[in-house]
């Protein structure tokens, strides 16, 4: 089997492998976390901000599924939707591998997860994160 | 500071019209607006025309279309708040008196479909996070959530402004509905129904704001004008978002567990409340953004037209009704509307005008003296405009 060549949609949002997380920030005048990681902290302005790897599980907070596809996506519809709450104190907006609302509940653990949005016109297999209720 | 008085009101019905350009409408309201006013060529100092999707001189083909040119003339945009600036840095010049009478327009032909937002990155559009629907039902769900909504209340939005619209002949959709068939369209994003969401589409509207007590290019008064009341501009505010709130109208990718950050239609009501030296208890009739069901409960909350919490009950007692306590959207809101983005905040403005010169035909709040028009959108914008007669 030959292997596909993989892409993240985009540099620097999050790692892949085993475990995989987010990569925010840490403002070093506030404390105050931030996704995606920026240079300059939203909360405080302040410029002494370090990149960190976000926890890879949180709780659901709000959650919808998307039914039909939105402008310049190009993978399947439904997909869930929503926002899910880090211990770092922050709120991320993201992708959930669950499309059907009714089996999803608030508060419920949600693990981090690479998914394929679809395979772009060279043959390139495009990845992003998700969150996914979690198994354990 | 001078006082600023609408002097005029002109509007292009909103709907879709496939035969119509942008500066087409926007011809019909100036003009509209202008022979109200009895202002002609040469009789304003400056324009601002409000446009999100118009592209580069929007204002320009307009005047030029009607000859009128050679004063400032600047495009403004802030999202669904777009006319709200407009109107806000208009009677701003004016009341500074750096202008005496200034034409402030919107108009807008939108793209059909969910629209398409330069605001979101391409890599954001590609992993599904560019939906627009999706945002309003995230904030919808957590409405539900902390609050007494529920979709019925959802629904029972939606019937009250379609019944709304039925008497607004420049609205686009003009038949009541009932609150099964609102529950029984196609569910967009949960739980958001279709009828639930405003239809982006075209039109255009536009005030002329005068320096009170002024007669540059007044010579020609319409026979109305006579003798309907003078409205004033007791305030017309923009504010954007502070950071922290995830589901705000900013549209970022995460924010802070924190529920108590103040969104940005607060901040605008409470500098306009302050502006106008009124309070919510002193309004009469209220437009309010309801790009969806929730949105417009939102509001509520949001320009304290009811304690934290109450939307539900408010909704529920008729007070937003026709004949309520605070009348909210008699115009049918952009539920029955559609929503053309720079012009959708002038369209509120030109009601608000009508409504409290009592000349809205059926639609007439009875003896309406102050209104309230208020737009929330992507920046985050929010614009809050007060109008007194």
């Amino acid at each position: 089997m030959s292997a596909v060549p993989v892409d993240a949609v985009h540099e620097g949002l999050f790692t892949t492998g085993a475990t995989p997380h987010l990569l925010g920030s840490r403002c070093g005048a506030c404390g105050a976390h931030d996704f995606p990681a920026h240079d300059t902290c939203p909360y405080c302005s302040s410029e002494d901000v370090t990149g960190v790897a976000l926890s890879s599980t949180g709780r659901l907070w709000a959650w919808t599924a998307v039914t039909s596809a939105p402008p310049g996506y190009r993978g399947e519809v439904p997909y869930g939707f929503g926002v899910v709450e880090l211990p770092e104190g922050i709120r991320v907006v993201t992708r959930l591998t669950e499309p059907d609302p009714a089996r999803l509940a608030s508060g419920q653990l949600m693990t981090c997860v690479v998914v394929t949005l679809h395979t772009d016109d060279d043959g390139r297999r495009i990845v992003t994160y998700a969150f996914a209720p979690d198994a354990s | 500071m001078t006082t600023v008085e609408v002097a005029g009101t002109g509007l292009a019905p909103f709907g879709r019209f496939d035969g119509l350009r942008a500066t087409d409408m926007g011809v019909i309201a100036v003009r509209g607006a202008l022979t109200e006013a009895g202002v002609g060529r040469g009789g304003f100092q400056a324009a601002f025309c409000a446009t999100a999707y118009g592209g580069v001189a929007s204002g320009h083909k307009v005047l030029g279309a009607l000859g009128m040119t050679g004063m400032p003339i600047v495009d403004v945009e802030a999202g669904c708040a777009s006319g709200a600036a407009a109107v806000m840095l208009a009677a701003s010049a004016i009341a500074a008196g750096q202008y005496d009478t200034v034409v402030v327009f919107g108009v807008e032909k939108m793209p059909k479909g969910i629209i398409r937002s330069s605001f979101f990155d391409p890599w954001q559009e590609a992993a599904g996070l560019a939906a627009t629907p999706s945002y309003f039902a995230l904030r919808a769900q957590r409405l539900m959530e902390t609050s007494g909504v529920t979709k019925e209340h959802l629904a029972a939005v939606v019937v009250k402004n379609r019944r709304n619209g039925v008497d607004n002949p420049d609205a686009m959709f003009r038949a009541a509905v009932d609150a099964a068939s609102v529950l029984a369209s196609r569910v967009v994003c949960e739980p958001l129904h279709l009828w639930m969401l405003c239809s982006p589409n075209e039109g255009a509207a536009c005030v002329v704001l005068r320096a009170a007590g002024s007669t540059s290019g007044s010579g020609v008064a319409t026979t109305e004008r006579a003798s309907v009341p003078k409205i004033t501009v007791a305030a017309a505010v923009l504010r954007s978002h502070l950071p922290g709130a995830v589901l705000s109208e900013s549209t970022p990718l995460s924010g802070l567990v924190d529920d108590a950050v103040t969104p940005p239609s607060t901040l605008a009501a409470d500098a306009a409340y302050e502006k106008a030296g009124l309070g919510p208890g002193d309004l009469d009739v209220v437009e309010c953004q309801d790009t969806d069901a929730a949105r417009e409960l939102l509001a509520y909350e949001e320009l304290r037209l009811c304690p934290a919490g109450g939307a539900a009950a408010m909704l529920e007692r008729g007070e937003s009704a026709p004949g309520g306590r605070l009348p909210v959207n008699p115009s049918g809101g952009l539920l029955s509307k559609g929503e053309p983005l720079g012009a959708s905040a002038l369209g509120q403005v030109v009601e608000l005008v009508r409504q409290l010169q009592g000349r809205a035909g059926a639609r007439q709040v009875p003896g309406a003296r102050v209104g309230l028009a208020h737009t929330v959108g992507r920046g985050a914008n929010a614009g809050v405009i007060i109008l007194t007669s």
